[in-house]
């Protein structure tokens, strides 16, 4: 087990803070590049974008250990950027075409990473809870130490399944993190026309599962949050509940009008609660980096997402006789 | 570097649209996530965000423009101390995605799923001697087959392990699991909480963490409530992972009409999970195939939909006593030869099947009874062999007469074999009714032998 990290005062080097800013900015160009490629016809079917929760996935990961599990539904981009999963892979499955991590035959919902321990991408709502207690559990069986990050929307905390979890989880004390992103939609209704108690991280009381409410969009708040959480795992103390109050900027998928909310309210998120802007600011008051340096990382960015966009649209689609292979492992 | 604002497709079917209204003019500094214009879809009004920050150079489309086809240039977003006119130049190559898919039609009609053809000549239905003869054999019940299989196979490996409603301390609530605890330990045997859909996704997550699980259902009826995690977490995540990520799993358990249960506990699932690729269903009827192709499942990498039977659980059969008996998926057994009719059945519907065969041969008629032992894979070959020879055939099963293995099989031997039959394919199933609980009525709602000695009669025109 990992030497336990003290939670009372993180220590934020620049590095970190940098190494923050560089992901969360990776994503955001990521998604805008592939809401671009979507408005050209490249990208087809469903895309859910994350520009706006991007702290979430940051910060867990930066809590993270090598060996740790993490799965979600839908709107993955930003947890496969975030494990280390390649750019030009992700892209590149987003456009259908061979060079994808599922060869184009996922698209946008479903792309795994055995050696990122990713393991989807999963388009049924709150589907992937059950299947990431299941991680948790081969881990538990296996008798080693490792913690399993189950996110989900706040939309999919209304799913029966959900609760058949948590009570699995807690009975048999399964290391796993259910991160409820509480993006305060579930497509276009709002948390308070489909939700009976708005505190989602209290959910897991009936079951005697701990939960704490973060600050989404604060990086450091999510990575210490997730370190809290991974150390109640890791004592085998069973299974710990976080939930994300965060944000989409755009609608819940491309072809989302977004009628339910006030572009006012969009704006006054933007402008206040940005979670890159959040970090730019702290980077440039505490004077780690100088608006240059930024300027360096934005445009060393720039190049990688367009490096993976050309490598998206020249990657073949993938041949004919994919149709018929993966269907079945060979025995 | 100046480039063009495209005409955006805002939607997965939108071809063109209307510029409803522009948020900025020509001169305006935009940056990332500005909201440049509304634009009318197929399906409402959106709005369009800046991607890349810099100086609206030229409005090219003004708003109110109807039909403006998506990627069309609408606007040219230029650098400091840029001109619009650079354009042209600049960012051309990125008007015509000259890569874009090709748009299908969705209304277009697929490519029919090529069914193998059978071999010609088709290969002789044998009573293939899977058993090396002087085997010692020992009369054992379906349930201990099972059992035993499983036991023989947890021994073998540790990331083999069982879980489901009662299966440990209660000792399976048909008695399957019987002994199981006891051997192998808690951590092995788990009793869940009556929770199909939960438990039935936890079972997929462990195998996507490299386990072996055997989730067992008290009875498939209830796992209706997981057929989420069945079809789309367990059949489809290797095709969707292109290749990564398999699903090496047992779901077991009893299917099919036990006793008086009435609708909702007596229903046959062989037709619907047989519809899924990705998945493979076997349906054994008698012991030692239950154990062999249950040993077969659980080695598989493959989820493996195993339907078992409680009216079988304790019927005895004759199990080779070798040290590790297994069946190879895909490949039927010929139980009966005859040269006068093809009687095709599986699991339970097989007694219905050599009871009518017996009675038959009293009566002078041959039938061979093929047992498909697996429905996915199908052994097509044997079926269409046993045709070619005979010239007719019955099918006889329990499940729902819509949609059933006997139509699918009625199909494939009239694409197959049609110029060797001499009458229509006929299908034995159960009738089109929730089961009854009247003891008449449940009766009246399964197919039985007599059904099937009717059906033998027409196809051979003895009736």
């Amino acid at each position: 087990m990992a030497t336990r990290r003290t939670t009372k005062k993180p220590n934020t080097s620049k590095e970190d803070l940098l190494q923050y800013y560089r992901d969360m900015l990776l994503i955001r160009r990521f998604e805008e590049k592939a809401g671009q490629l979507y408005g050209m016809g490249l990208i087809g079917g469903f895309c859910h974008l994350y520009i706006g929760q991007e702290a979430v996935v940051v910060g867990l990961e930066a809590a993270a250990e090598e060996g740790d599990k993490r799965i979600t539904t839908y709107r993955d981009h930003g947890h496969m950027l975030a494990c280390g999963m390649d750019p030009k892979g992700v892209m590149a499955e987003l456009t259908g075409r061979e060079g994808g991590y599922s060869k184009g035959k996922g698209g946008s919902m479903h792309m795994f990473s055995k050696e990122k321990h990713f393991y989807g991408g999963h388009g049924i709502v709150g589907a992937n809870v059950p299947l990431g207690a299941g991680l948790a559990f081969s881990d538990k069986y296996r008798g080693n130490d490792r913690v399993t990050f189950t996110y989900f929307g706040d939309g999919a905390a209304n799913q029966g399944q959900v609760y058949e979890t948590f009570n699995m989880a807690a009975l048999w004390e399964l290391p796993v993190i259910f991160v409820i992103e509480n993006n305060q939609y579930a497509m276009g209704t709002a948390q308070k026309r489909s939700t009976s108690t708005p505190e989602l991280y209290t959910r897991g009381s009936a079951f005697g599962i701990p939960g704490e409410a973060v600050d989404g969009m604060d990086v450091i708040a999510v990575r210490d949050a997730g370190r809290k959480a991974i150390d109640h795992c890791r004592a085998g103390e069973g299974p710990y509940i976080l939930e994300m109050k965060t944000y989409r900027y755009r609608g819940h998928s491309m072809s989302d009008p977004a009628k339910y909310r006030t572009r006012e309210e969009v704006q006054k998120i933007r402008e206040e609660k940005d979670p890159i802007e959040h970090v730019r600011d702290q980077i440039l008051e505490g004077k780690h980096a100088g608006e240059d340096e930024l300027k360096d990382i934005d445009k060393d960015i720039k190049g990688i997402i367009n490096e993976a966009a050309d490598f998206a649209r020249e990657s073949p689609e993938p041949d004919e006789s994919e149709l018929w292979t993966d269907i079945y492992a060979e025995a | 570097m100046a480039t063009e604002i495209l005409m955006p497709a805002l939607s997965p079917t939108m071809e063109e649209g209307t510029l409803a209204k522009w948020l900025v003019k020509e001169g305006d500094e935009v940056k990332s996530g500005d909201i440049l214009a509304e634009i009318e879809t197929d399906k409402a009004t959106m709005e369009f965000e800046a991607v890349d920050e810099g100086t609206i150079g030229r409005i090219l489309v003004s708003e109110g423009t109807e039909g403006v086809a998506v990627n069309t240039p609408i606007a040219v977003l230029v650098e400091e101390g840029e001109s619009a006119d650079d354009v042209a130049a600049s960012a051309a190559p990125e008007a015509e995605p000259e890569t874009a898919p090709e748009k299908t039609d969705a209304a277009a009609p697929t490519k029919p799923a090529q069914a193998p053809a059978p071999a010609a000549p088709a290969p002789q239905a044998d009573l293939e001697p899977e058993i090396p003869e002087g085997t010692e054999m020992k009369s054992t019940a379906v349930r201990e087959a099972i059992r035993d299989a499983m036991a023989e196979e947890m021994r073998r490996a540790d990331e083999v392990f069982v879980m489901g409603e009662e299966v440990a301390e209660y000792q399976g609530a048909y008695k399957v699991t019987q002994g199981l605890l006891d051997e192998f330990g808690a951590r092995r045997v788990i009793d869940t909480p009556i929770t199909e859909h939960g438990f039935a996704g936890l079972g997929v997550g462990a195998a996507f963490g490299g386990l072996r699980p055997i989730v067992e259902f008290m009875t498939f009826n209830f796992a209706m409530q997981a057929m989420d995690q069945i079809v789309n977490s367990a059949a489809k995540t290797l095709y969707m992972s292109g290749g990564q990520m398999g699903c090496p799993l047992v779901f077991r358990g009893p299917n099919g009409a036990a006793a008086r249960v009435a609708a909702q506990h007596s229903q046959d699932y062989a037709a619907w999970y047989s519809h899924i690729p990705g998945l493979k269903v076997v349906q054994p009827y008698s012991a030692a195939d239950f154990k062999g192709l249950l040993k077969t499942a659980i080695r598989d990498p493959n989820p493996v939909i195993f339907l078992e039977n409680e009216i079988l659980y304790g019927r005895s059969f004759d199990v080779p006593q070798v040290d590790d008996l297994t069946v190879p998926f895909g490949k039927a057994r010929v139980w009966r030869e005859g040269a006068d009719v093809t009687i095709v059945s599986f699991g339970i519907g097989m007694t219905y099947a050599l009871e009518a065969a017996d009675e038959l041969a009293q009566q002078g008629i041959e039938a061979e009874v093929v047992d498909l032992r697996t429905l996915r894979p199908l052994d097509y070959d044997t079926v269409i062999a046993s045709v070619q020879k005979t010239n007719r055939c019955v099918t006889v099963e329990e499940g729902f007469p819509v949609c059933s293995i006997g139509n699918h099989l009625a199909a494939y031997i009239m694409q197959n074999a049609f110029d060797y039959l001499d009458a229509p394919v006929l299908n034995c199933t159960g009738k089109d009714v929730p089961m009854p609980y009247a003891a008449n009525l449940e009766k009246l709602a399964l197919t039985s032998t007599k059904e099937v000695i009717d059906a033998v009669r027409q196809v051979t025109y003895t009736a």
